[in-house]
């Protein structure tokens, strides 16, 4: 939606599960900025019942910290306990608009008739809506049909989504399916007043049947088929359909949403319209992709939240955007999940000092059951981030999984393909063509030190050959993506000003060796004048300064059997990007990345490592 | 003052309290508004479907599905028996004929020509809820349910496991910070909610099972024993569905910690009293943490529920320690600056200064007290 006209003051929200985070944009010297946040506690539990009370507090907030930074008291953005579009210039704010993961998110459960093809396709639509995916039940599945209607049953979703068959194909196994959900009689997570809704994107010559079917039961909506052809997938129609129903069911069930849902506006064409309020992970895919095809780049983000973590990518020429969601893998709500996926030995391995196991587990549960803690030891801290190391490096291992190539399709394959014996169904996340690495979320975006979030994720996702490093400095790219609704232009500024803080970039030899060999010859021409020379030997890091917006001039040579992206031991000149943090070299190697098992031997490692990261300070690295 | 901390615990010697009590599906509500009901008394009913177990009859009888109904017979909505024909294909000369059985007792659902399959339904599943609570019917929403309402001392637990139940108070710890000898129960404690201090190990909540214990509130719990308890460990907060013959209502934490100092006096001046609690924890998506209910005696005119509101905090305002180090203690607010400040972690947060119960003056993030009702 385009939008010329001027906004001088807009608030944005993002209700979280735990945290609802508000973002000031003004208009000043000729473009947008964000210029101040805040937050406060989401309120969609009991006592208070009601998202509206965290939204006005972390708003008010944001009006307190807008005084003190204009010294100005009469600003105001709130009044009769609304949030204040007055329409008048100089006075509230011209436009409101706001995400949504509170309450859960959007929980959807997704059918289709062949697990690995349409089923699949279901739940890449439904992820990119922005949705939980809770099970995704197909014909194929091995699953009794029994235990698949009890399954449907018990988990009452906010919403289905039915897929299956290609057009024109056979119908027998969708009207199965249909069969076994209407027999579930499935029923609404979030009130028992309205019908449950289910979308139809399946093969179009069954409709009849499945209205037949579902009609009666279910609010059903037909939208066109999201697999048309086994070579095709066609994910709009279905994406938008759960959008709506998203707005018009799942939110207007949600305690004060239907208050909120009134308050989001924005002028559009000169007249003030309701914004409609989006999924978070929604708007945040909106915005990762708008970067990759502006910059013609690949991308891979993350959001690691505190009850779930988001993956984000796009990939290959095409552009092909996948979004994964690890349900259970958070830093808080779902810590103790990343306890039970990682197991302690992992967690440890990260952990430069000697703790005592039991203290580790119940600290990781006192974290659970009062999510909204912050570590004030450094010790604690050092833990934390162990931990969402573990978090992300899980969720990243099924976001390779999922984003794959279609499957069952028969395509025409070119010489190179054939060479390099991909086949329908591989994973299309390539770290050695990954262009630029995101990082978000509290623990990456709110760490003390920016040389943390650099670690976390180099050991988390191993990057390959050379990429750029960033972290949403406070994570506004959901409000950014909802932003884009009523100006572009503003989302697309305060994304290049504001949301994104370069890092830097690492550079990584793929391949492995014995420590102590030479893996990578390097020289640098550092911005300040100095030049990098070293024969560095695997197993090691370096941290070179090189700044936001500067460059260096870099010859980087592997060893024989290594590769950072020109071939085995082919070197490469280049320019790498600088950022807060700098230029890492990291010889550790890559597939595969290996860690020694016993303490005595890990420990010193870790801690040569951190210290020339600069990771922590001094006294927990002696 | 934006509200960056967490609200605290209820903790109250009187509160009125209200409770819904809704069936998992329409049904019968047993009692009408005014009625006062005991915590074990039915108030509401109903039946919940029986399970579908789809049969593709085309399959059994190898014919392909257009042609079934010449076989079949039966109808939607026939009432079955284990053993009632289905279908039966002719045979030859009326020999070799095959017949086919319902493998359940209930009804027939729906019969598919295009799949062939059969939907049968299993009978209907009984289902009935409590009231849980000792108090008098507010409100009846029709063939839903009801809402309860009663006067009583009440504390929110942290966390906890195992569902409702209901039994008098016993207070086994002589302290708040008693980590307690499992011989301290025996056969007395049966039927009982008893309040240990500290923490309940794995020894004392197994000689608990074994003594038919009703429920145990305990300060601490210790993850390593819960695992050992349950066989699993806990991924994420949702809890209350453990079936382990009692349940626990944690009040502070993981690991050994002092049960709050008002918690226990609570306890202990109530003991002897019929609480109801329960382990229903829920920390993501409409939060539900335990519940230990005391019901009061009570004339109905008191029973006036009052509106939830947040608590501030403010100078003077008395917080717990939610997180280390000092977790668990006690403190009053002295001041409270607007700067963000560096903590130890170097994280930069919004801070307030305390001093706590032993005198020790300290610096807090906001997000690390919870705010004690006075």
């Amino acid at each position: 939606m385009g939008n010329t006209q001027i906004l001088k003051r807009i608030i944005a929200t993002d209700c979280g599960s735990t945290t609802t985070k508000s973002i000031l944009i003004e208009y000043m010297g000729g473009e947008y900025r964000q210029t101040v946040r805040g937050e406060a506690p989401t309120t969609v539990e009991k006592p208070l019942n009601d998202v509206t009370k965290g939204v006005i507090n972390a708003v008010t907030e944001l009006e307190e910290l807008a005084r003190i930074k204009y010294q100005d008291d009469s600003i105001k953005f709130t009044k009769d306990g609304e949030i204040w579009l007055s329409g008048k210039e100089g006075e509230g704010v011209d436009a409101y608009v706001s995400t949504s993961s509170a309450g859960g998110g959007l929980q959807m459960m997704v059918t289709g008739v062949v697990a690995k093809m349409t089923g699949e396709s279901a739940e890449r639509a439904a992820l990119g809506a922005g949705a939980i995916v809770m099970d995704l039940i197909a014909s194929n599945d091995k699953r009794p049909n029994h235990e698949k209607i009890e399954r449907i049953r018990h988990l009452r979703p906010d919403m289905i989504l039915m897929a299956g068959g290609v057009d024109g194909g056979t119908t027998k196994h969708v009207a199965e399916m249909a069969e076994l959900v209407g027999a579930a009689d499935p029923k609404p997570r979030l009130g028992s007043s309205y019908k449950l809704p289910v979308i139809y994107a399946g093969n179009d010559k069954a409709r009849d049947i499945i209205k037949d079917t579902l009609a009666d039961k279910t609010d059903l909506i037909i939208t066109e088929n999201l697999r048309p052809t086994l070579e095709r997938e066609n994910l709009g129609p279905a994406r938008d359909k759960i959008h709506d129903l998203f707005m018009e069911h799942v939110m207007a069930q949600a305690p004060g949403y239907n208050k909120l849902m009134s308050w989001t506006k924005g002028p559009i064409d000169g007249k003030l319209e309701n914004i409609p309020i989006m999924p978070t992970p929604a708007a945040v895919g909106n915005i990762m992709q708008t970067i990759a095809k502006v910059n013609n780049i690949e991308v891979l983000g993350v959001d690691i939240g505190g009850a779930t973590t988001d993956v984000f990518s796009v990939f290959t020429e095409d552009k092909v955007f996948n979004r994964t969601v690890s349900a259970n893998l958070g830093m808080s709500y779902s810590i103790s999940n990343v306890l039970a996926t990682a197991g302690i030995e992992n967690i440890l391995r990260w952990v430069p000092f000697d703790i005592d196991r039991a203290g580790l587990r119940n600290m990781i549960k006192n974290k659970m059951i009062r999510p909204t803690t912050i570590p004030q030891q450094l010790e604690e801290l050092v833990l934390e981030q162990a931990i969402a190391k573990e978090a992300l490096r899980y969720a990243f291992i099924q976001h390779k999984e999922f984003a794959v190539s279609l499957k069952g399709g028969q395509r025409q394959r070119e010489i190179s393909e054939a060479f390099s014996q991909s086949t329908s169904g591989d994973t299309i996340v390539n770290m050695m063509t990954l262009n630029l690495l995101v990082g978000s979320g509290g623990v990456l975006s709110h760490a003390p030190r920016r040389h943390q979030s650099v670690m976390m994720m180099i050991d988390a996702f191993l990057p390959e050959g050379i990429t750029r490093l960033a972290v949403d400095s406070i994570f506004m790219m959901p409000q950014l993506g909802v932003l884009a609704e009523i100006s572009e232009q503003a989302a697309t500024e305060v994304f290049e000003k504001d949301c994104l803080i370069y890092l830097g970039s690492c550079v990584a030899p793929v391949g492995k060796m014995k420590p102590g060999k030479l893996s990578l010859s390097a020289r640098i021409e550092l911005p300040n004048g100095e030049v990098f020379e070293e024969d560095i030997p695997f197993g090691e890091m370096r941290l070179l300064p090189c700044g936001v917006g500067e460059t260096a001039k870099a010859t980087l040579k592997p060893a024989r059997g290594l590769d950072i992206g020109a071939g085995n031991g082919t070197e490469i000149v280049t320019e790498l990007h600088g950022g807060v943090v700098g230029i890492v070299l990291d010889t550790r190697g890559r597939q595969p990345f290996v860690m020694p098992v016993e303490a005595a031997e890990r420990v010193p490692l870790l801690k040569k490592w951190m210290k020339v990261l600069n990771a922590y300070p001094a006294e927990i690295l002696s | 003052m934006a509200q960056a901390y967490s609200p605290g615990l209820t903790v109250t010697d009187n509160i009125v309290l209200r409770k819904e009590r809704i069936l998992p599906l329409k049904g019968k509500v047993l009692v009408k508004k005014g009625d006062k009901v005991k915590a074990d008394d039915l108030v509401a009913e109903t039946l919940l479907p029986g399970k579908v177990v789809p049969f593709n009859l085309a399959n059994k009888l190898g014919v392909d599905s257009k042609f079934m109904k010449d076989y079949i017979k039966i109808q939607e909505g026939d009432v079955l028996e284990k053993g009632t024909v289905l279908a039966e294909t002719k045979g030859f000369l009326g020999m070799f004929k095959s017949t086919i059985k319902s493998p359940i007792a209930g009804e027939v659902e729906s019969i598919s020509n295009l799949t062939g399959q059969l939907l049968l339904r299993e009978p209907k599943i009984p289902v009935s809820v409590k009231a849980f609570i000792d108090g008098v019917i507010v409100d009846v929403i029709e063939n839903e349910g009801v809402v309860i309402e009663n006067k009583s001392a009440y504390v929110q637990g942290i966390f906890g496991i195992g569902g409702e139940t209901n039994g008098d108070i016993k207070v086994i710890a002589s302290s708040p910070s008693e980590s307690i000898d499992p011989k301290k129960i025996d056969q007395t404690c049966e039927g009982k909610v008893i309040v240990c201090g500290a923490i309940a190990s794995l020894a004392v909540i197994k000689k608990a099972q074994q003594m038919k214990v009703a429920g145990i509130i305990t300060g601490g719990i210790d993850d390593q024993d819960l695992k050992d308890l349950l066989g699993y460990d806990i991924g994420v907060a949702i809890t209350g569905h453990e079936e382990i013959g009692l349940t626990i209502v944690v009040t502070e934490g993981f690991g050994e910690i002092n049960m709050a100092q008002k918690t226990y006096e609570l306890l202990k001046h109530f003991e002897g009293k019929k609480a109801s609690i329960h382990g229903f924890t829920q920390i993501r998506a409409g939060v539900m943490r335990p519940e230990i209910i005391i019901p009061l005696p009570f004339d109905e005119k008191e029973l006036k529920v009052e509106e939830p509101k947040m608590s501030e905090l403010l100078i003077g305002t008395n917080i717990r320690v939610i997180r280390q180090p000092n977790f668990g203690k006690i403190g009053k607010v002295t001041a409270l600056p607007e700067q963000l400040t560096k903590v130890e972690s170097e994280t930069l947060v919004r801070i307030l200064e305390a001093e706590l119960e032993d005198g020790q003056k300290v610096i807090l993030p906001r997000a690390n007290v919870e705010v004690i009702e006075n």
